[in-house]
């Protein structure tokens, strides 16, 4: 080390003591464009209301066990249990006779009034209970969100990642990959693989996920690979590399920490619209087995009685409501992302 | 462009003196051309030619200016000598190694050596990445020292630059462009680099802030050895600092020589232009200074004029002009070479 530590000009900063002395806990934590994102979805009321429904499908999907216990210690808990077998619905607060969940729970007595089990929401045809359904069903919307969004997001950063780095002949034939994809409309496309899927690996909550993530995978791609683009342009990339940086620190350090953010926007908006997009596969009957805890699944029972819906109404509105608030609560979280990170784009789609 | 001998390349001839001046960087006709692609085949219709053929050598300690009007090639020629861009043609020695020839890892073991610092202080800083890491960024990626060891040097560094150690821990975005023009020279200087390219350091800053940035870069020059490839764009800018000036245009240096040289006895009509441009601070000699006009737009480096580049603008253009390239020669003596690629450069001596 030739350099002396002397400075060779004056210190040009004076030290702001008062500026010192601010306590920016979050951003030395986190980094600024974190701090900022986090800063702004908890002050802004939409994003918080978003995020407090999010909060009360997790605490319901945790609690489950205390809020409908299954029937019996050995019960497999993703199955709705059934009051018989009957094809007509039984409505709200009819006796539960056969299946009934194992121990009244603590708030059960004090909130409804009653000692012993009844179908708070009713039954679907085929005798299964909809409360259970609704509230298992909590569970395989986060699991499903969080397989099918994660992996296609994992996917479609490492594809689009390539794509926009490398450019070239990478960029074309995974781009070129993509398009295939791409001419497909999504729930087309999904429905399609999905019912090829469903005799090989039989009904569950598999088939529907990997269409899904099959035909989902792409719009990350395009999505990360122009951020990417843009991103690996910046003069500290450059700066970075001309300090001797290796491909992979320059990707993992500097070019996606700073070309991520839209594509955090989608995954959140993601989120909820998977849930959505299972549930119409679900409802057409390409998704999981009759009697599965999930929502799309208990809606399609309604199939049956789309012209007695008056009298059948507990059918579609329980599932139904807890769908669409899922979906709302990333919706707004989402949106508020989206404002945050780009100001021009509020309000638009 | 074929020579080779220090002497045509502009630098002073080593024959008589005891102690040898070695070149620290010798460019050897370096080219970078970028294909501009058409069509849905992306087939290549032609190149923008930024850089087309350019030789000097910057001798250890020197500074050299490269100065010319915007899109004419000069960062492309500075990144292309650091390798950030491969070159299409050429070669460019680091203490007379090949770094074109040298393989990718080699290279980057080489780069310790060489540094770059950027035109924009916002672009070129990490904005994700605090002070310390920016800085201390070099340092990690060629593994000198251990965590602690780095730190301290980060500081040293600070102080070096003009800045307070305090401000480690802090973002870019809390600093001014001048400060954060600081940041990028200390990183520059983290791995005792003996060459750097300057690419335009202070055309971003405030006019009272460039003089404060030009003086620490002299500064650091003298304390710590430095050898500087200075790009500005207009010669008022490097006259303070350069030891030798090169004059580009459209791809192509046309005039190399003592700064002095340049500026008192310009041989290029293209250097005779910029000069002119320049307003002198003696009000008298002020009225009296002759303008020279440059007409009409810089070529398109796509599509560059036959013969001298220079002539659809030049006042002294003749036949020749038009259709023979003028070859980069030396009208100075050997002791004190004057490049310049102009036919009637001897009007002009
Ligand atoms: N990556 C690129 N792809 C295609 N063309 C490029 C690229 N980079 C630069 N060019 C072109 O090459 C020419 C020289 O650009 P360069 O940035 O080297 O000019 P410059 O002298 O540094 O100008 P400035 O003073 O504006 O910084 C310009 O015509 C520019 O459009
Ligand atoms: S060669 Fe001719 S056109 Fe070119 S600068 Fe000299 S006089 Fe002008
Ligand atoms: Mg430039």
């Amino acid at each position: 080390m030739t350099a002396s530590t002397k400075s060779v000009s004056p210190a040009t900063i004076p030290l702001n003591e008062q500026d010192l002395q601010e306590q920016r806990w979050l951003e030395r934590l986190v980094g600024p464009e974190w701090a900022r994102l986090i800063k702004g979805v908890l002050t802004n009321p939409l994003s918080v209301t978003g995020l407090v429904i999010i909060l009360g499908f997790i605490l319901i999907a945790a609690f489950a066990p205390i809020i409908v216990p299954p029937p019996n210690a050995t019960w497999d808990t993703t199955l709705i249990p059934r009051d018989g077998f009957g094809p007509e619905p039984k409505a709200p607060g009819s006796e539960w006779v056969r299946n009934a969940p194992g121990e009244i729970p603590f708030w059960y007595t004090p909130l409804t009034g009653r000692e012993e089990w009844v179908h708070l929401w009713g039954t679907a045809s085929g005798q299964y209970d909809i409360f259970y359904g609704v509230i298992w069903g909590s569970r395989t919307a986060l699991m499903i969100g969080g397989i099918v969004v994660l992996s296609s997001a994992i996917i479609g950063i490492f594809v689009g990642s390539l794509a926009g780095y490398y450019g070239g002949w990478v960029d074309e034939i995974l781009m070129r990959v993509v398009e295939v994809f791409i001419a497909f409309p999504f729930l087309v496309g999904a429905l399609i693989l999905a019912s090829i899927l469903v005799p090989k690996l039989g009904r569950s909550i598999w088939p529907a996920s990997i269409a899904l993530i099959v035909f989902g995978w792409t719009g990350y791609a395009r999505l990360l690979r122009g951020d990417i683009l843009a991103t690996k342009e910046r003069d500290y990339v450059q700066a970075a590399q001309a300090a001797g940086a290796n491909d992979f620190h320059l990707i993992l350090r500097h070019i996606l920490p700073n070309a991520i953010f839209p594509t955090l926007v989608v995954l959140s908006l993601d989120m909820g619209a998977i849930v959505l997009s299972f549930a119409a596969l679900s409802f057409l009957g390409i998704g999981v087995q009759e009697g599965y805890t999930d929502w799309g699944q208990i809606v399609s029972f309604a199939r049956s009685y789309i012209f007695s819906l008056d009298r059948y109404w507990f059918i579609i509105v329980y599932p139904g409501l807890a769908l669409l608030l899922y979906g709302l609560g990333w919706n707004l979280v989402g949106d508020a992302l989206r404002d945050i990170l780009d100001p021009k784009l509020r309000g638009k789609r | 462009m074929s020579q080779t001998n220090t002497a045509s390349n502009g630098t002073p001839s080593s024959q008589d003196s005891i102690t040898e001046v070695k070149p620290l960087i010798e460019v050897r006709n370096l080219k970078k051309h970028f294909p501009i692609r058409r069509g849905v085949l992306q087939r290549q219709v032609g190149a923008v030619q930024a850089v087309d053929g350019v030789s000097f050598n910057i001798i250890k300690g020197e500074t050299l200016g490269l100065v010319g009007e915007s899109g004419c090639g000069k960062s492309t020629t500075g990144r292309t000598i650091l390798q950030l861009l491969s070159p299409t043609d050429g070669d460019v020695y680091l203490n007379g190694h090949s770094l074109t020839e040298m393989g990718r890892s080699e290279l980057r073991k080489q780069r310790r050596r060489m540094q770059m610092i950027f035109q924009d202080p916002y672009s070129s800083l990490n904005p994700r990445m605090t002070v310390g890491n920016i800085i201390g960024e070099p340092l990690l990626i060629h593994n000198i020292g251990n965590a602690a060891s780095r730190r301290e040097r980060v500081q040293e560094l600070l102080k070096l630059v003009g800045l307070n150690p305090y401000f480690i821990n802090r973002y870019p975005h809390e600093f001014s462009g001048g400060q954060r023009q600081r940041i990028g020279v200390a990183r520059a200087l983290a791995t005792n680099p003996s060459f750097i390219v300057a690419d335009e350091p202070i055309s971003a800053l405030d006019v009272s802030i460039q003089a404060q940035v030009v003086n620490l870069l002299d500064d650091l020059k003298s304390e710590l050895e430095l050898t500087y490839l200075f790009i500005a764009h207009d010669l008022s800018m490097v006259r303070y600092i350069s030891d030798r000036v090169a004059v580009m245009y459209l791809g192509r240096i046309v005039e190399l020589s003592e700064r002095d040289e340049v500026y008192d006895h310009p041989l290029h009509p293209y250097t005779q232009a910029l000069l002119s441009a320049i307003p002198i601070p003696d009000p008298f000699k002020e009225e009296k200074r002759q303008r020279i006009i440059l007409e009409g737009d810089v070529p398109s480096p796509a599509n560059p004029p036959t013969g001298c580049r220079f002539h659809p603008r030049c006042g002294y253009a003749t036949d020749v002009c038009r259709v023979e390239d003028p070859e980069f020669r030396n009208l100075g003596t050997e002791n004190k070479p004057h490049m310049a690629a102009c036919h009637h450069a001897e009007k002009f001596v």
